[in-house]
Parts: structure tokens; sequence; C-alpha cells
């Protein structure tokens, strides 16, 4: 696989437009964990995962690239949206949105992106995938998923289930625990 | 496509999640670094997807089931949260602190009986 | 024959577990009786078996006066030549066995009259002397355990028994001196005497384990036939010497005995004059040709019984308390005793043990019929009893010629035996041994003399006391004390009185004649003793006779201050010592259990900071574990 692999330097074309989308993808989650605006926050959300789906896109997968997008960026930002809007958070820029932990945070952080940056360079440094468009097309992932992953794929919509019942539970104010 | 790339991206993604998660206390907001993290992972399954050529395609399912179960658990999470307001009027990760020790009284830092001794 | 023995001992045993478990047994529903009736059952508890031991104890002498002699050649295996000895069991304790034996022979019985009718006395005395005593059943039974535990000594034929004996008396006269314990000084009495013998006996126990080492058995035949080198018998016997010095009130160790006078005067009079304390010299005895192999020990002896007589004597002549007197005076005969030991006669020092068991628990007696009149110990409050006592008086008479020497009371031929062993001794320090215990029957004159004068003679000077503390007996309004009381004194005054000429009597026989010579200037000199102190009590009878001491009369009252210099040398430091320890107790050992503590709760409460419920934290901590075992991990492989 990785015989034939060409340098890391220069890139090829694929992995310019990859970079890119992966830097966007950085600098938006930086700036949804920085910035001041709950809302915006939620906005740069959608960017990031905007750029994550044309970095699916770009590795060939491309089912796993929509349901991207269809699931986060329409489903789970719209929910975080009405959370935030019915927490009554102030729109607009606030002050305390971060606590006091933040410098451990950050040198935790920090010290997370070291070992694992230098730990995945060390480990794949000349790991080279060769492009094959069309591998993650809906049709082979369908087929895989109804033939050889059709179990989880139950259990999945059990947990589904379970999840919905669980937030349909604790949302309703008219349903009281057991005292 | 050098399997450095997407990883090393996903890494850095991650570990700002992680910052997220730890910093932020609006917890809605902390929810968001979850899917920060978990969208880390992702992309670390669909990679390696690719370098391997998986015939099962069992990074990309997995993928798909993660995106599946972070729905899910956004969905409870965001239930909980919105509980947590009803009852505190509050999402502020740090100033929810029932785990917390009773503070005692000050100045009765010690220890029952110990007088007697 | 040996079962007499064993029974002799066991009866007294009997009568003190009855005396303690069955006095009181079925009167809980007799109402106000039942005091009575505990009182009645008691006294015939104490009694009776004392009587039957005292029978059977002639009965043993009797019997053993026609055995086979033995060549033993002393003066009481002339008398009682026979001999029984019986082994109950041997017990293996895996390295020297002991024998549970019982022996008989002349010294033992000898010994065992002397115990069994003063014992006897003393029981028949007691009822009349505690009649209103609510805890007359136990004492009555402590002095029947103490009589069996005596008798268990003499007739123990292993050492190991002997002790337990020895044991039980220490016991016993802790329990009896602090019979009336609701008195501080009692209790305090009763607990500094069974210290002080506890120390001697410390060393008598260790004496007792290197003998029956060094000669393979605890028997005590087999310990006096056996083969020790003569170091080991020397420690052996100082060692031995330590605990004969406890029990018998020798120099060092004798401070316990003028406080044991705390006890009701019957236990003063059977314990600590005519029985207990005359254990000491009867184990001396009893291992004689042990301690005849270790002349060290006897020198030893002679010096401590020299200071202890003479010392002794002069503290007597001061005292002011009558029972303090007689304490003094015991301390002073028995030191007679030890004298006449050291002297290598130990026929001289039983018939003085003898001698002065009888005098000695007579005046006693006889000092309790007079504190029962007067209602208090101190002769200042006495005088000019002679017409209120007139049987009281001629027995303590008695007692008060016997204890000076004077003829022919039984204590002139003893202390005329003893003085002239002294004087025909060899030892080094017996020049110094004579010219102390000559002196000393000088003062011993005039004590008795003075204590004699200052109770009978004189103007009365009764006070009225208005209630008598527990300690004193309770004032009669009788001119004279109940007959159970009379009757043993005037039982013990026979004795008393002809002891001296039976024992001489019987000394002759065995070829040990009175030595006149000596014996006239014993008497001179006690004479002189009591013509001194009469003088002086003639010129002035409201005054103490004791003046004539001059500025050493509060040093003799002090008994020479060696009670105020064990307090100093002893027990202050031992009390700081124990202040000190309990303060580091306090301060360091607790002050390191608290310190840890304190430490602990400080530190916990630096870890609870970070316990402070916010959630993130708990998860920045995790991931920076999470972290930290990634690198190590990573750079550990």
């Amino acid at each position: 696989m990785t015989s034939q692999a060409p340098g890391l330097w220069p890139p090829s074309g694929p992995e310019i437009v990859f970079l890119l989308l992966g830097a966007v993808a950085v600098g938006s989650a930086l700036l949804v964990v920085t910035t001041r605006q709950l809302v915006h926050a939620a906005l740069w959300l959608v960017v990031c995962f905007g750029a994550l789906a044309g970095g699916y896109l770009v590795l060939t997968a491309e089912f796993v690239a929509w349901v991207q997008v269809l699931i986060y960026v329409g489903a789970v930002v719209v929910l975080l949206l009405f959370g935030i809007m019915l927490t009554r958070a102030p729109i607009g820029p606030s002050a305390g949105l971060d606590s006091g932990n933040r410098w451990a945070a950050a040198l935790v952080a920090v010290a997370t992106a070291a070992v694992l940056v230098t730990v995945v360079i060390t480990g794949f440094r000349s790991a080279y995938a060769p492009l094959q468009p069309g591998q993650g097309a809906a049709e082979p992932l369908g087929a895989s998923v109804f033939r050889t992953w059709v179990l989880p794929f139950e259990a999945l919509s059990v947990l589904l289930l379970a999840a919905l019942i669980g937030a349909i539970v604790l949302s309703r104010t008219d349903i009281r625990g057991r005292e | 496509m050098h399997v450095v790339y997407p990883v090393v991206i996903s890494a850095l993604l991650f570990s700002i999640g992680v910052y997220g998660v730890l910093a932020r206390r609006n917890a809605i907001l902390v929810l968001m670094s979850v899917e920060l993290m978990l969208n880390a992972v992702n992309l670390n399954l669909v990679a390696f997807d690719v370098w391997l050529r998986d015939r099962l395609h069992g990074g990309q399912v997995l993928t798909l089931f993660v995106i599946v179960i972070a729905a899910a658990e956004l969905g409870l999470g965001l239930a909980i949260v919105l509980a947590v307001f009803r009852t505190r009027r509050t999402v502020d990760v740090d100033r929810l602190r029932a785990l917390a020790e009773v503070v005692r009284a000050p100045g009765s830092g010690r220890l029952d009986g110990e007088d007697a001794l | 024959m040996i079962a007499v023995v064993a029974l002799i001992v066991l009866l007294p045993f009997a009568a003190a577990a009855a005396g303690l478990l069955a006095t009181r047994l079925g009167t809980r529903n007799l109402g106000p009786r039942a005091e009575r009736v505990a009182y009645r059952r008691a006294a015939w508890f104490a009694i009776v078996p004392g009587g039957v031991s005292a029978a059977l104890t002639v009965w043993l002498a009797a019997s053993l006066a026609g055995g086979a002699g033995t060549s033993e050649g002393r003066f009481w295996s002339e008398l009682l030549p026979g001999r029984v000895e019986g082994t109950l069991t041997v017990v293996e304790t895996g390295s020297v066995p002991i024998s549970l034996t019982l022996r008989d022979d002349g010294l033992s019985v000898l010994t065992g009259i002397l115990v069994v009718v003063v014992a006897l006395a003393v029981q028949v005395y007691s009822v009349g002397y505690m009649r209103d005593e609510p805890r007359y059943p136990s004492y009555s039974a402590f002095v029947s355990l103490f009589t069996s535990a005596m008798l268990l000594v003499v007739y123990a034929g292993d050492l190991i028994v002997l002790y337990a004996g020895w044991e039980i008396m220490g016991l016993c006269s802790y329990l009896l001196i602090g019979h009336w314990w609701e008195d501080r000084a009692n209790s305090r009495a009763a607990v500094k005497a069974f210290l002080v013998t506890r120390l001697g006996d410390v060393g008598f126990l260790f004496g007792i384990f290197v003998l029956g080492t060094a000669a393979g058995g605890f028997r005590i035949d087999d310990v006096l036939r056996a083969d020790i080198p003569q170091g080991t018998l020397i420690a052996a016997t100082l060692l031995l010497l330590a605990g004969v010095a406890g029990k018998s009130a020798q120099v060092p160790l004798h401070t316990w005995l003028p406080d044991a006078m705390a006890g009701p005067t019957p236990i003063s009079a059977l314990i600590h004059a005519a029985t207990m304390v005359a254990a000491g010299i009867f184990v001396v005895a009893r291992l004689y040709p042990a301690f005849l192999a270790a002349p060290p020990t006897l020198d030893v002896l002679g010096v401590v019984a020299a200071v202890g007589m003479l010392g002794a004597a002069l503290a007597a002549l001061a005292q002011d308390d009558l029972k303090r007197v007689l304490a003094y005076s015991t301390i002073s005969q028995l030191a007679y005793m030890g004298a006449a030991l050291a002297a290598g006669s130990d026929l001289a020092a039983m018939f003085h043990l003898v001698s002065h068991g009888a005098f000695k628990a007579l005046l006693f007696l006889c000092a309790g019929l007079v504190i029962h009149h007067v209602g208090s110990n101190l002769i200042s409050h006495m005088g000019g009893l002679r017409r209120a006592l007139p049987i009281t008086f001629w027995t303590m008479t008695i007692g008060f010629a016997a204890l000076a020497g004077l003829p022919p009371a039984s204590g002139f031929f003893s202390k005329d035996a003893v003085l002239s062993a002294v004087e025909h001794g060899t030892g080094p320090a017996q020049p110094f041994v004579y010219a102390s215990a000559l002196l000393t029957v000088g003062v011993t004159g005039a004590y008795a003399a003075r204590a004699w004068l200052r109770t009978f003679f004189g103007p009365a000077r009764v006070e009225p006391l208005a209630e008598p503390p527990p300690g004193v007996a309770h004032v009669f309004d009788g001119r004279e004390a109940p007959r159970s009381m009379l009757w043993p004194a005037g039982v013990l005054a026979v004795p008393a009185l002809l002891l001296g000429l039976a024992g001489s009597a019987a000394g002759s026989a065995a070829g040990v004649k009175v030595e006149w010579g000596p014996a006239a200037v014993s008497l001179a000199v006690a004479l002189l003793g009591a013509g001194i102190v009469y003088a002086l009590w003639r010129s002035a009878p409201e005054q103490d006779p004791a003046r004539l001491l001059g500025p050493f009369r509060v040093p003799c009252e002090r008994a020479f201050y060696v009670d105020a210099a064990y307090a100093a040398l002893v027990a202050r430091p031992v009390l700081r010592l124990a202040r000190a320890v309990v303060r580091t107790d306090a301060r360091v050992v607790d002050g390191a259990v608290r310190g840890s503590g304190r430490a602990t709760l400080g530190l916990s409460g630096l870890v609870r900071l970070a316990q402070n419920g916010n959630a993130q934290l708990y998860v920045t901590g995790l991931f920076a574990g999470l972290v930290l075992i990634a690198v190590a991990a990573v750079v550990l492989t």
C-alpha cells in the first residue's frame, strides 16, 4: 500500500483541497470554543461540520458526507439552536462563557494535542491511501449495512427509540419520578 | 492521500473539543464541544477506512452509527439541560455543584469528639 | 500421719471458704436478725476448725515425740525426734519439677503449735473485739485463710509450696491491715505493707529459683542435700534474705510494720507479732544448712539485725502510740532472732521465736483490751488503769516482764539463749552485734517500763471521746472487756510465763544449759534501763519518761526518718518519673496521635478543595491523568 507512495511534499491536488478544508474545520472549531456569542458558536459549528463534510467527500466517503450534512448540519445544529433559545441565553456577546477552569483546560488540551499529534505522526508518517472514487457510495455502504452490520443497525434503532422516550420523559414536566 | 493529514486534523479537532468541554460554562456549548470530539473520531474512522480499503466498510458504517448515536446523545443531553434549566434557572456547568460535599458552618472544621480526647 | 498434717492445713482453709461463702447464706429473710446470725455463724466457722487443728497439732507433736530419733543434732530433734513426709504428686514443669510435698518434723510442729494456739486465741478474742463489726465474717475468714497459709509455710516440704503459703500470707496481711479501709490512712498502710513485702518477695522468689535450679528440684530435703557451689549458695541465700527481711520486718524493709498497726488489734497480735513476721525467721531456720554454708550471708544478717534491734528499740522508747511501741519492739525482737541465726544458733532463734510469739501475742491482746477500754491508741491518753483493769494489768505485766527479759518469764530464758549464742558467735561482725544486743537489752527494759508505767500507773488521763473514728475500737462502758477477750489473754499468759522454764528444761535435756553469767549481766542491764525510766517517772509521773532521750527524742519518734528518706529517695522520684511519663504520654504519644489526626484532617482539607462539585474540574483531572498515562505508556515502552 505504501510502497509506491509519493512524498509528503509537495501535496497533490486532493490533498491541498483536503488541507484547506481541514484548516477551515479547525479554525471554525477554534471559534466555536472561543466565541463570546452562543448563537455564533452554533453557526461556526455549521461551518466546521460543513468543512468536514467536504473532507469526507475528498476522502471518497460520499454517503457519510451527505449524512453528515443532513444530520449534523441540518438536525443537530437546529436542535442546538433550539436549546439555546429555550434556555433563554442572551443574544449577543456575553462575558461569562468561559469558566475559571480555562487555563487548566488549555493546558490539558494542548497536552492532548501534542501527545496525539506526536503519536499519529510517528505512527502514520508513511501511510498512504490511494483514493478510488465510488468506494463510499450509497450502494456498497447500504449493502454493507444491511448485510454485515444489520444486527448493530437494529440495535441502534432500539437505542434511538430509547433515547426518544427518554428525551420525552425528561422534557415533560407532568411526569414525576416515583416519590 | 497521505493518512497523516486527516489524522492530524482529527487530533487537532479532538483537542479543541477537549478544551471546549473543559473550559466552557454553558452546558450547550459543552455539548457542542462533545460533538466536535465525535466528529474528530468520525474523520479518523473515515480516513482509516479509506486507507485500509475495508471490504465491509467497517469504518464508514461505524461513522454512520456514531452519527446516529451522537444525535441520540444530543437529544437526551438537551433534554437534561432543559430539565436542569427548569429547576435551577441556569445551565452554567460550574454553578451546578450538587456533587460537592455539604459545606459546614465556618469554624467547625474539627471532627466531632476530637475535643474529648 | 501425713493425712493429719494435710488436715491441719486444710481445716482452716475450709473454714475460710465457708466463712466467705456461707455466713450469709439464707439470712436474707431474717431482716434485722441477719447480722447477728451471720456473726454467730462466722464465729463458729472460725473457732471450731481452728480448735480441731490445734488439737491435731498437739496430737502430732505427741506422736512425733515418740518417733525415732534423727541425727540432726538440734534441740527440737531431741525433743520431737519423729519426721514424716508425704508427696501428693510431682508436677513436671519441663525443667525443675515441683513436688507437692508436706513434711512435719520438730521444727514444723514447734512453729505449728505456736501458730494454731495464737490463731485460736486471736479468733476467740476477736469474737468479742469485733462484736459490732459488720464485716466480721470476712474478717474471721481471712484470719482462717491466713492461719492456713502460715501452716502451709510451716509444713511445706517443697520450696514452691512454701512460697505459695508465703504469698497468701502477704495477701491476707494486706486485706486485714486494710480492714477499716474507709480511713484513707489504713488503706495506705495496707498498700505500703503489701508493696514493701512484695519488694522482698521478688528476691525471695529468685532465691528459690536459684536454689531449685542449682539443686535440680524444689524439695527442701533435696535442696539441702544437694552439692551447690558456694557462690551460688551465697547468691541464693542473699536473695532469700531479702524476702526474709521483708516478711520479718528487718532493717531496710521494716517500715511497713509500724504502719500495719492500722489494722484491728487482734490482727496485730496474730500477724504482725506472733506468726507472719516469724515466717522469715522460720524459713531461715528451715534452710539453715544452706545459710550455714554461706557465711557472708550470715554476716549480712548479723549487721542487719544489730542495726535493726537497737534502732527499733530506741524508736519504741519514743513512740506515743501503744501499738506502735509494740510494733517497734517486734522489729527489735525479730532482729534478736536474726542475730541468733547469724551467730549460728538456730536453736536460740527458734526458742526466742516461740517465746516471743507467746508473749508478744499476749501483749497485743492486752493492748487491745486497754485500747478497747480507753478508746484511744495513745499512751498519753492512758494512765492509772491498774485498778480499772486488774486482769489486764496482771497479764500485761507478765508480757512486759517477758519482753524485758525478767525472770522467771519466758523472755528471760530465750533472750539469754540468744545473747549467749551471739557471744559465742565467730563471724567478723559478732562483737558489734553483741554490743548492740546488750545495749538493746537495756533499751528494751526502758521502753517496757515506760509503757507499763504510763499505762497502768500514775494519774488517770482518760478523756471522753465522742465518736471513735474507724480504726479505733469502740468504747465500752464495762470496766473489763468481755470474757471471750479476757480468756485468750489469760491463756496466753501461761506460756508467756512458763515457756522459758519448759524450754530451758528441754534445752538442758538436749545438752544446752542456761549460762548464768551472761544471764546475770543482761538482767542487770535490763534492770538498769528499767530503773532509769522508773526514776524519771517517779520524779514527774505526769511527764513522759521518753524525755531522757533529750534531743534524740524526735528522731527516735520518727524512727530515724527512714520513712522520710524512702519517701525522698524512692517514692518521690518514682512519682516524679510517673508524672513525667504521664506528661510524655499526654504530650508526645497523644500529641503524635492527635497530630497525625490533625495533619490528616489538614491534608484532607487541602484535597477537599478539589472536591468542589465542579464537574469540569473533575473531567480536567481525568483528562490530565489520561494524558499522563498515555505519555508514560509511550515513554516507558
